[in-house]
Parts: C-alpha cells; sequence; structure tokens
C-alpha cells in the first residue's frame, strides 16, 4: 500500500495535486500549536480589522485574529472529519466485508439494511437529534450519530471488493494450497481492500465536514468550539458581509475548499488506480 | 484468374505501454505473411498469447491504442476492387464492414446489445447495406434464420433469453446475412460443450459452402481444423512458423511445434502417453533472439539461437525453420 | 409476468423496510434525550408571545401524546405509530393551532418542484455531458468541462448556495434571492405567476445542479469508458455501425441502466441536498420550514418534517425501481 501511495504521488498529477492542497491545510491546522491565543479567546485584538502585515487575515467583530482563530477550526473541522471516518470504517469494514464474503442470505439481509440507510436522508435526523440535544450536543456525540449513519454507500463499495476476491482464482488457490484463513486475508487479499478503504475515507470525511459545516452554520451543534461551520456562523450573526467584513467568510471557506477538493482528488486518482482499465488506456507518448 | 481474397504482406503489430514510468513493447505480431484464397477456409492455429487473435485485429483494422501497426500491408479483393485496409477512409471502411467483410467473435456471450432485442442487432448491422423497406429487410432475415436452421422468432427476443449456442449461431446468421466474401471468425466454438460445438461446426462449413465466403477461422483447437480448414496456418510467439494444406499439415509436420501440436491430438486406440512440451511460450516484450521456438525445441542449434528462420517452402507447404523436416513428396 | 410481480413484492418490501426503520430512528432519536422537551418546547414556542393558559395546556397535551409520554415505554411507542399511520403530527407550536400537515403540505410542493426539476436536468445533462466526455476522450472542450464539474462537486451544498447567495446578492444582483415567487403576485397559473416562480428557482436550481452534476458525470464518464471496450460495442463497430447510433443505442443506453440505480441511491442525498439549499435562498419549502422549526421549538413540525421527508424519499426511490425493468430488460427475467 505504501508503495501504492508513492507511486500514485509520482506519476498521478491528480493525486499530487491533492496530497498537496491538504498538506497546505493540515500543516495550517498544526499551526494551532504555536497560537498565542487561546481557542476561545475573544476581544483579544481590535474587532474588524481587515487582513494586513500584523493581522494576515484580518480579525473578526468579536475581537479574535482570524489567522490563530482559523487554525484552531480547521484543526477541529478535520478532526471531526477523521474522528467520523474512523468510527464509520469499522462499521462499513464489518458490514461490507461480512456481506461480501458470506453471500447467500447473509448478504441478502445486510444489503436491504444498508440500502435503508442509503436511502434515508439523514439532515432531517440531523437537524432532529440537534432539537432533542440542544445544549447537551457534544461533539464526540455528533461524531458519532453520524458515524452510525454514514456507513452504508461505502459498506456497499468494500463489499463488492469483497465479492469479486472471493470468486477470484487466487483465492482458491490459496485456499487449496493450504493457506490459513487469516492468511489470505491479510497476505492475498488486503492490498486489494486498502486501496478502496482509502478512497472511500477520503469521501468520508469529505462527507462528514460537509456535513458538520452545514450544522453548524445553521447553529445545530455546539457553537463554542471553533470549527469552519462555527465560524461561518459567528459571521453570520455579526452580519459580517453586509457590514463590509469580508475577510471573516473569505478565508474559512478558502481553507475547507482546499480541504474538500484535496481529499476528493485524493479519493478520485485512487479509484482510478483501483481500475486497472483506466491504466492501460494510456498512449505512449 | 482471380487474386487471393486477402494478402497479408510483412505485418509488425506491437502494443506499446507506458505506465507509471514504465515502458514496454510487446512484439505480438513480428513479421507475418499469409494470403488466403476465394472459397477456402484458412485455419490460424496456435496456442494462447501466440499472436493468433492480434493479428485478426489487425487484419480487420479492429484495434485501438496501446496497439499500432508498425509495418506491413493488408490487402483485400473484393470482386476485382482492391482495399488496403490500413488506408481507407472511415466512410469507406463502413462500406466495406459487413457488407464484404464480416466478423464472428471469439465468446459470442456478450456480442448482441443486451438492452435490444436480436431484430435490432439485425437492422444495425445490415440493414443500410440491403436497404429497401424496413418489413421487407426484416423478412430477409427471417428467411435467412431459417435456411440456417434456426427460429425466425428469435428476432424478437433479447440476448439473455438465449442461450450460449443459440446466440453462437444467432452470430453466424448476423456475420452472414449480407453474404460477405470474407469472415473472420475467431475461436466461434471455444466456449461451448461439444454437442453444440459440433452443430455450430457443421453451421459454419454449411454456410460456407452455399455463399462461397472464404473465412479466416482462429482456434488452438487442432481437432477443429483438421475437421474444417482447407489450408492451415501455424502460429508461435508472434510468427508464422508453418503453412499448408490441412491434409499436408497432418500427414507431414515439417516444423518441430507443429509436429507436437499434432502428435498431443489423442486418437482413438492410441493409449500413449501424451508428453508435454517444456518450458512456455516467451514473454513477447522480452523474445528470445533467433528463432522464437529454440529455447523448447528437441532440435535447436547454434543458429536458430542467433538468425531468425523465414517461411519458405515450395508447393504451398511452407515452414520457417533451419532443422525442418523434409517435404514429402508428392 | 410473474417475475415482474416478484420483483414489485420485493421492491414493496424494502420500501415498507426503509420506513419502518427510518421512523423507528426518529422515536429513538426522540426519546434519547434525558431533558424534559414538553417544557423546553412550551418554553422556546411561548417566549415570543402571549398564549393563553389553556393553549398551553392543551400543547402540553398534545405534545405528551405525541412525545409519547404517556405510558410506559411500549405504549408510548404505539401511540406514536398509531398517529404517525393517521397522518397526524399534532399542532404545530409555532404557528398554533395550525395542524403541522397543512404546514407541511404547503411547503411540500415546493421542494417536490424543486427537486424534480433540478434533479431531472442534473442527471440528464450530466449524463449526457459525461457519456460523451467518455466516448470522446480527446475532446478539449468536454475535458475542461469535466474539470469544472469536478471542482464543484466535492463543495457541500450549503458552501455553494452560500456563495452563489454572496455573488447575486451583494456583487451582482440581478436575480431574486428570496421566496418562491415575487411577494403580491396572484397564485394563478398566469404568466406573471410561473415566469416568477421560475426566476426565483434560478438559484436555487442553479446551486444544486453546479454540485449534482460532476458526480453524474464522472460516473457516467467512467461507465462509458469501461462500457466501450465491452464485446456488444466492439462488436458493433467491426460491422461498421455509425459511430453515433453506437453511442445512443450502445453506449449510453447500457450505461443509463446503473445510472438509474445510482439515481435511486442518491435521492436520500439530493434531497438533504435541496432542503439546505433551500434554507440559504428562503425558499418556502420544507427546508426552510425545518430550520425555522427547530429556532422555534417548534417538535411536532420537526418531527413532521422528518417523518415525511423519510417517506416522500423511500416513495420516489421505490417509484424509480418500479420503473427500471422498462429499462433493463434483463431484470424481467429475474
Amino acid at each position: 500500500m505504501g508503495r501504492t501511495l508513492l507511486d500514485l504521488l509520482r506519476y498521478n498529477r491528480q493525486f499530487a495535486a491533492g496530497a498537496v492542497l491538504l498538506l497546505v491545510v493540515i500543516g495550517f491546522a498544526c499551526l494551532s500549536f504555536f497560537s498565542p491565543y487561546a481557542p476561545n479567546d475573544a476581544y483579544v485584538t481590535a474587532p474588524d480589522l481587515p487582513p494586513d502585515w500584523t493581522y494576515p487575515m484580518g480579525t473578526t467583530s468579536r475581537g479574535q485574529d482570524l489567522f490563530w482563530l482559523l487554525s484552531f477550526a480547521i484543526r477541529n473541522t478535520l478532526l471531526f472529519g477523521l474522528a467520523v471516518a474512523l468510527f464509520s470504517r469499522l462499521l462499513a469494514l464489518l458490514i461490507g466485508l461480512v456481506a461480501g464474503y458470506s453471500g447467500g442470505l447473509v448478504d441478502r439481509a445486510l444489503m436491504s439494511l444498508n440500502d435503508t440507510f442509503i436511502v434515508i436522508p439523514l439532515f432531517p435526523i440531523l437537524v432532529l437529534f440537534y432539537f432533542v440535544m440542544r445544549d447537551r450536543m457534544s461533539w464526540g456525540l455528533l461524531a458519532l450519530m453520524m458515524a452510525c449513519l454514514g456507513w452504508a454507500y461505502d459498506a456497499r463499495l468494500i463489499r463488492s471488493v469483497a465479492m469479486s476476491l472471493r470468486h477470484r482464482e487466487f483465492t482458491e488457490t490459496a485456499i487449496f494450497s493450504g493457506m490459513s484463513t487469516r492468511q489470505i486475508l491479510v497476505e492475498e487479499h488486503l492490498p486489494y481492500v486498502l486501496p478502496i478503504v482509502f478512497s472511500t475515507t477520503m469521501n468520508n470525511i469529505n462527507w462528514s465536514i460537509g456535513l458538520e459545516v452545514t450544522l453548524s452554520v445553521l447553529g445545530f451543534t455546539d457553537i463554542n468550539t471553533p470549527t469552519i461551520g462555527v465560524l461561518i456562523y459567528w459571521a453570520n450573526q455579526h452580519t459580517a458581509l453586509v457590514s463590509g467584513i469580508w475577510w471573516w467568510i473569505f478565508f474559512p471557506v478558502l481553507l475547507v475548499v482546499m480541504t474538500f477538493i484535496g481529499l476528493f482528488l485524493l479519493a478520485v486518482s485512487m479509484n482510478e488506480y483501483i481500475d486497472p482499465r483506466s491504466r492501460l488506456g494510456r498512449r505512449a507518448p | 484468374m482471380t487474386g487471393p481474397v486477402l494478402a497479408v504482406a510483412g505485418l509488425r503489430a506491437y502494443y506499446r505501454t507506458s505506465a507509471f514510468g514504465v515502458r514496454r513493447e510487446v512484439r505480438a505480431v513480428d513479421d507475418v505473411s499469409l494470403s488466403v484464397e476465394p472459397n477456402e477456409i484458412y485455419g490460424l492455429a496456435g496456442e494462447s498469447s501466440s499472436g493468433k487473435t492480434t493479428l485478426i485485429k489487425t487484419i480487420a483494422n479492429a484495434f485501438q491504442p496501446p496497439l499500432q501497426v508498425l509495418a506491413g500491408s493488408v490487402v483485400f479483393d473484393f470482386a476485382g476492387k482492391r482495399f488496403d485496409i490500413h488506408s481507407l477512409a472511415a466512410r469507406e471502411l463502413a462500406a466495406i464492414r459487413w457488407k464484404h467483410l464480416s466478423y464472428i467473435m471469439q465468446g459470442s456471450m456478450n456480442v448482441l446489445n443486451p438492452v435490444r432485442r436480436v431484430r435490432q442487432s439485425f437492422i444495425d448491422f445490415a440493414f443500410r447495406h440491403i436497404g429497401g423497406p424496413l418489413p421487407e429487410f426484416l423478412d430477409l432475415a427471417r428467411k435467412h434464420l431459417q435456411r440456417l436452421h434456426l427460429e425466425p422468432q428469435i428476432l424478437d427476443a433479447y440476448p439473455h433469453q438465449l442461450s450460449g449456442g443459440m446466440r453462437q449461431r444467432v452470430t453466424i446468421a448476423l456475420a452472414t446475412v449480407c453474404q460477405p466474401q470474407f469472415i473472420i471468425a475467431d475461436e466461434p466454438t471455444t466456449a461451448l460443450d461439444v454437442v453444440v460445438q459440433k452443430g455450430v461446426l457443421a453451421m459454419i462449413h454449411e454456410v460456407q459452402r452455399a455463399l462461397g465466403s472464404s473465412i479466416l477461422f482462429v482456434t488452438h483447437d487442432m481437432a477443429v481444423h483438421a475437421n474444417l480448414s482447407d489450408r492451415l496456418g501455424i502460429m508461435y510467439a508472434g510468427r508464422l512458423v508453418e503453412e499448408g494444406r490441412t491434409a499436408d499439415l497432418f500427414r507431414n509436420p515439417r516444423h518441430p511445434y507443429t509436429a507436437h501440436l499434432i502428435a498431443s491430438l489423442p486418437q482413438l486406440g492410441d493409449s500413449a502417453p501424451k508428453q508435454g512440451l517444456a518450458g512456455a511460450p516467451p514473454n513477447l516484450a522480452d523474445p528470445p533472439e533467433g528463432c522464437r521456438f529454440h529455447p523448447r525445441c528437441p532440435r535447436a542449434s547454434d543458429i536458430c539461437r542467433r538468425e531468425v528462420p523465414f517461411l519458405q517452402g515450395a508447393s504451398g507447404h511452407r515452414v520457417a525453420c533451419f532443422h525442418a523436416t523434409a517435404e514429402s513428396v508428392a | 409476468m410473474k417475475s415482474y410481480s416478484a420483483y414489485l413484492l420485493s421492491r414493496l418490501g424494502q420500501f415498507l423496510l426503509v420506513v419502518f426503520i427510518g421512523i423507528n430512528i426518529a422515536f429513538i432519536v426522540t426519546h434519547a434525550t434525558p431533558i424534559d422537551p414538553v417544557e423546553q418546547s412550551i418554553a422556546a414556542a411561548t417566549q415570543f408571545g402571549s398564549t393563553s393558559p389553556e393553549a398551553i395546556a392543551l400543547m402540553r397535551q398534545s405534545l405528551k401524546e405525541l412525545y409519547g409520554l404517556e405510558g410506559g415505554f411500549g405504549e408510548q411507542y404505539l401511540a406514536f405509530w398509531r398517529r404517525i399511520l393517521n397522518g397526524d403530527f399534532g399542532p404545530s407550536l409555532s404557528a398554533f393551532p395550525t395542524p403541522v400537515s397543512v404546514l407541511i403540505g404547503r411547503a411540500l410542493p415546493w421542494t417536490i418542484g424543486l427537486l424534480v426539476s433540478s434533479t431531472l436536468l442534473t442527471w440528464l445533462l450530466g449524463n449526457l455531458l459525461g457519456g460523451l466526455a467518455g466516448y470522446y476522450r480527446q475532446n478539449r472542450a468536454l475535458r475542461f468541462a469535466g474539470i469544472l464539474a469536478m471542482a464543484f462537486h466535492p463543495i457541500p451544498y450549503y458552501i455553494v448556495a452560500f456563495v452563489l447567495l454572496i455573488l447575486f446578492g451583494y456583487l451582482w444582483p440581478i436575480l431574486p434571492l428570496g421566496g418562491g415567487y415575487r411577494m403580491n403576485t396572484a397564485r394563478e397559473l398566469s404568466w406573471a405567476f410561473v415566469g416568477s416562480v421560475a426566476l426565483h428557482s434560478v438559484l436555487p436550481v442553479l446551486s444544486l445542479a453546479l454540485v449534482g452534476l460532476g458526480g453524474w458525470f464522472m460516473g457516467m464518464r467512467s461507465l462509458v469508458s469501461n462500457i466501450v471496450t465491452e464485446d456488444y460495442v466492439a462488436y458493433a463497430e467491426l460491422a461498421g455501425v455509425r459511430r453515433g447510433r453506437i453511442l445512443a443505442s450502445y453506449v449510453m443506453r447500457n450505461a443509463l441502466v446503473p445510472q438509474v440505480t445510482g439515481l435511486a441511491m442518491s435521492l436520500g442525498a439530493i434531497f438533504n441536498g435541496a432542503i439546505i439549499t433551500e434554507q440559504v435562498f428562503g425558499y418556502p419549502g420544507v427546508g426552510t420550514l425545518l430550520v425555522s422549526a427547530v429556532y422555534a421549538g417548534d417538535y411536532s413540525l420537526v418531527l413532521g418534517i422528518t417523518t415525511v421527508s423519510i417517506v416522500a424519499v423511500s416513495l420516489a426511490v421505490l417509484l424509480i425501481d418500479l420503473c427500471y425493468p422498462l429499462i433493463d430488460p434483463r431484470v424481467r427475467a429475474r
């Protein structure tokens, strides 16, 4: 898998571009550890200052240095996305692999369940969740909730990989030559499963961050922890656009769009890599 | 006296790939020359990865990158008019496709459009050549099917409703409805069980006799060649190693590879164990120098490792080997 | 025919399963809270006005029933389902005593209209462009269109809508920003009204389309580039069939089959996007209603919208599933 990633980095422009974008964003998030301000400090600088050398991204109406605040925000957003992706990997892998390897009735039952979760519109349910939780809503809880609802699409993809692996000749050869199940799974199958886990993780992070931003902007999450969505929420609350404080909106949106596109490029190039036909179709230069 | 329907001269076709920094050139067809006369079945034999499929793709001008034609020519002669298939414009190519040159594909399981009825394939492929009002065309198609002992209702069916053998026969009917002069048949019986195989082979034989078309029949199954082909060409590792009348080849195989192929055929009453050839066909990205068969050849000598033997011989029985068995007399 | 009824039954079964599980999730979510929702809702709903004590008592009773806080867990569950099956979500707290179903009934047609028009547009256009891009791989214009579509696709609906709002609201105000139609236009089938509706839906539809196009485009392009290598396409090319015909009848027609499945699977996500987008533009659909219901603490409305959303999306998926055999003749045989 490591070699796959290195190959992609060297030869696939999309992957390299995505990796660069993501590294910039992660780098910026890591800057938060060097911030001179605590994340919830307010009124520590003069408010509403446009970007200049002292404040590269300007300041907010609540007297916060947007540069450092944003570093916290993107860090929290990324961590949230990662948490949801990790939790939902567990579910997606469990259900996808079991369904794909078992086949038959187990597969059908699991897929029925799976399709249910794909169809159900999640936004109203998450809004309902917020409604009943209100002030008790925490990030961990929201992450758990989203992971429990958002595994279905990826489970289906993992299942199709598992199904094709089960029927491949090299699996039967391995079984006949006496490899143990654990050996088969780890040595023969894992190299095929890992790339799809990678690309679905990227997509899942995108999805969960997108949903987080949407919920936060509406104020449906814990608005005291800075995340990208919460940042935009407060900007809206202070009617930033109308007051001409465009930087309060611009920089968070810019950073989060970079994240989305970066993750997306990584996922797409990995998907292309998984499909061997796209590799062979290249003309000789 | 009419010339050959198909004349292939010095054809060279390679697969050239470049992915993730690795460049490869697979020499699938290397300097092949052959010709097919009118009203004859020319069989092409050889194991998988011998280059047979690449050869016919190139002959039919039905290939895409990474396959490229580097040298040679493929010239057809249909009713006096000559066509160099690689230099035709798209419209000219479309005009001869199916009308003069048709194709029976390998594994006809999936050659018909799965979301359309069979008659739509007939209309798509043949209507523009035959023309006339549509109902008359469909009538003609039905009669054609009947002549080939198929039910005319097949036209109204979807491909998935037909069995594998049935689909193969429908494909043969489809390929012959315009009465083409040249038909390329690529392993048409490989995916079928022997009973169905027999029926399909009989159908091909009958159709060829009725239409007087020439068929380039590709299969690795020597028994099928013995049954069907008038002349036979043996391919190994991208090169033509022997060619002649089928009867001659079977009676007196001159190339060691041909001899082995024929010897490996089971015969009634012969209970001697069959020996496999040691080794495996060469990697065409890095083939051996000289004769490509020399690593596995019992007759190999120094010259075989250095120089490439050329196809030569009189009385229509040609062989490319420095140690070929002598030609049979008369 | 027999196989079709088997198919119909299995799809119907799936529909019922989805609705059942979905509404159960709603039930679990609402009963997972440790706080007293009744008092919370009443407090939020009555904070801006003066409501009579009788009204408050009525609210409390109605909420208690709807919340199912009377009786044990089992009774609560049954009462909950009984109310939902009757389509009776109780009165709306923020617009007391208008029943929730009436409010939803007013908003739902706007959402459906937006969804149908934008989804149809996006799906058809995305598939068409993606199919062409997959077939004519070297075409520069199509490659550029692809990059554009892919650039917007990963961005969540809210941000795209928000950016469009900024562009057309503050920087270049040529399109109306709020509402479904111009205020004071009579709601009748006249050119003025229809035109106004169309104009007001441009931004929401554009927003949804920008995000959605990329997905269909990419999917279709990859499908088509795989289908192009299929035997039946190669065979048609060997037969010299005209390129346009191959593209339409052999390639696109086969690629549409999984795309229809994809549509059914994406409806949940598209619906999400639609109601989020509505909220940004103040479009009078279910999305705007949902958000304002939360702000007003109107529990019955929120629950009602959630339930109706689940049923509506499942129904739409069922309809698409039922049409599926028309597109894929292989399904009829199974």
